[in-house]
């Protein structure tokens, strides 16, 4: 079931991180994770370990930001086959283009229409 | 005992206080983290499933339900931010509220909305990309590297 | 010449101890809902203040605070002689700004977390010095404009640590006098940097602790007494960790202090306010002294007090390249006749 393997696989590449902060010192911040995360999504998909991990858990894969990672790798690797090297440049950032805009438009106008609150 | 004598040379005494001040400190509660950790950080990915299955469900193809599925999660998330939630969810979740793509809006919204005051340009602007910055960075540099190496073992 | 007033080490003993003559405190809704409610002058209901950004509400919190200070003290702004103020936040804006509504000859202090006994200490020298009549302390954090300089962004996410501690929201100041009714300030110990090479920015009793107990046993030496001598030692925002290494550094130095000390980091917050270690920031010192130290001194149910301003010396740029966070503590004694 789908539902139940996203929730576990997700919950799982969460805990991993939870491990990495608890148990290292104060160095280590949230900001280090995500890069972290998306690093080793990128060398991981390239590797050919991570593309199995999406087909048994969908979300539970790609929701993490590792699954960012995944998605730039991949992006970058199907360019290259079909445009050479220019793909290196051109493949990742496209693959990802979608969240990378609906991060910064989201960011950008919710930052103009709310305020923090402490 | 741990002693800290002044009449020691500094190194010591730095040693000699780290070992108090770590036997001071108090032992994070690692199983409550890690068990909210799984169930924040699984149930924000349940939704993203729940979602992946209604775009794809409209008939969008695998590539089409990836991008609306992330853009989704990243609009809840920025909402949930500007309304002042995110920060709950992470307090109770950490890294399960970080790790999953809302947490990469939430650290996006948060610093451009603060700085604000800032103005439009130097403060949200700028500030959107505090923690983005890094992680395109090195996401795209490690996707380029990937990129490279495939090219010239190709 | 010899310094006259100058006592062992490090200590000043004044020959007229000034006079508390005023104090006034100003704090946010978290604080006015902790256990030391009933001390504090105004209690905001919302910590913005009415002002459009944190910095703004935090001035504004510190022109309040002085402004009824003065009232309270029955003294007009042309009557003193200095106004000594700091704060946490760069180029110390708060009191700056708060010097150019009030126009009283100003020097800006930066002291982290210990301002307000830096102020005290500085205030009491110049009036006993008889250099003035009036002078007018004071400072203040606020937990807004704190978090963005030196931690996150109060909206992004993050797990904070067990040793953590929250930036109090509170303004506090007091008119010292050469003459008049009111506790005295009797000594003042001021402290120097001390650094055992703690660098954690969310453990900083650890890393303010070595600085209290240094000053505080320096103080006791240079004033040949014990801790009994003291009905109460309280010391900054060392908070409950900060504490705990300060009770074990002073043992080690063969002082028990465990009867008669507490920390205003402790006292400002319930422990179900969930703040973690209790509060910090200049402040938290502030409000406490300014508020219950001040009054039972007032009433009579303390008699002597020794105060010990604690400061984690830290900035955001030096924390990021790896620095240690040196700290500092000055203390300063209070008697009612």
């Amino acid at each position: 079931m789908i539902f139940a393997k996203a929730f576990i696989i997700g919950g799982l590449l969460c805990v991993v991180a939870q491990l990495l902060m608890d148990l290292t010192n104060y160095k280590v911040t949230p900001s280090h994770i995500l890069v972290g995360f998306v690093t080793s999504g990128v060398i991981l998909s390239a590797i050919g370990i991570y593309q199995p991990l999406v087909d048994f858990a969908g979300a539970g894969a790609t929701v993490p930001l590792s699954g960012f990672g995944h998605l730039l790798a991949q992006g970058a690797l199907d360019k290259v086959q079909t445009t050479g090297l220019l793909g290196a440049f051109s493949g990742g950032v496209a693959s990802a283009a979608a969240g990378i805009t609906a991060a910064i438009v989201f960011g950008y106008l919710v930052a103009l229409a709310f305020r923090p609150k402490a | 005992m741990v002693g800290v004598k002044d009449s020691q040379p500094a190194e010591i005494q730095n040693r000699q206080y780290k070992l108090l001040v770590d036997r001071v400190k108090p032992r994070p509660t690692l199983a409550r983290n890690v068990f909210w950790a799984f169930v924040v950080g699984g149930s924000i990915c349940l939704v993203g499933q729940f979602i992946s299955v209604f775009f794809s469900s409209l008939g969008l193809n695998l590539e089409e339900t990836g991008a609306a599925t992330a853009s989704t999660l990243v609009f809840l998330a920025a909402v949930l931010t500007g309304l002042g939630y995110y920060d709950e969810i992470t307090k109770l979740g950490g890294a399960g509220g970080i790790v999953p793509i809302t947490g990469f809006a939430n650290a996006m919204v948060s610093p451009a909305m603060e700085y604000k005051t800032e103005g439009l340009v130097m403060g949200v602007g700028a500030k959107l990309f505090t923690v983005a910055g890094p992680v395109l960075v090195y996401g795209i540099v490690a996707a380029w590297l990937v990129g490279l190496i495939y090219y010239l073992v190709l | 010449m010899t310094a006259s007033k100058k006592i062992g080490q490090q200590t000043i003993a004044f020959s007229n101890p000034p006079v508390i003559v005023s104090t006034a405190t100003v704090v946010g809704p978290e604080e006015g809902s902790g256990p030391l409610a009933a001390f504090f002058d105004k209690i905001l209901d919302d910590d913005r203040y009415g002002e459009k950004t944190w910095e703004k509400s935090e001035r504004r919190m510190l022109e309040d605070t002085m402004k009824m200070c003065l009232q309270k003290g029955g003294v007009q702004e042309t009557d003193v002689d200095y106004m000594l103020a700091g704060d946490l936040l760069n180029q110390i804006v708060s009191a700056n700004y708060t010097a150019k509504v009030l126009g009283i000859p100003f020097l800006g202090l930066y002291g982290a977390c210990s301002t307000m006994y830096e102020s005290m200490a500085l205030g009491a020298m110049l009036i006993d010095g008889g250099f003035a009549e009036y002078v007018l302390v004071g400072t203040g954090s606020h937990y807004a404009t704190a978090e963005r300089q030196f931690r996150l962004p109060v909206e992004q996410g993050a797990q904070r640590t067990l040793t953590a501690q929250r930036t109090v929201t509170g303004t506090g100041a007091m008119l010292l006098a050469s003459q008049g009714e009111g506790p005295r300030i009797t000594h003042a110990t001021v402290g120097k940097v001390i650094d055992l090479g703690q660098s954690d920015p969310m453990y900083m009793g650890a890393a303010m602790a070595p600085a209290a107990a240094d000053t505080l046993t320096t103080h006791l030496k240079d004033i040949a007494g014990e801790p009994s001598a003291y009905d109460l030692i309280i010391t900054g925002d060392l908070g409950v960790y900060g504490k705990k290494l300060t009770l074990e550094l002073t043992k080690q130095k063969g002082m028990d202090i465990k009867d008669n000390y507490t920390d205003c980091g402790i006292l400002i917050y319930s422990p179900d306010q969930d703040t973690h270690a209790g509060g910090s920031g200049c402040g938290c010192s502030a409000v406490v002294t300014c508020g219950q130290i001040f009054r039972q001194l007032q009433a009579g149910k303390l008699k002597r007090v020794l105060g010990i301003g604690t400061g984690a010396l830290l900035s955001p740029l030096t924390t990021g390249q790896g620095e240690s966070i040196p700290g500092i503590a000055h203390a300063v004694a209070m008697e009612t006749a």
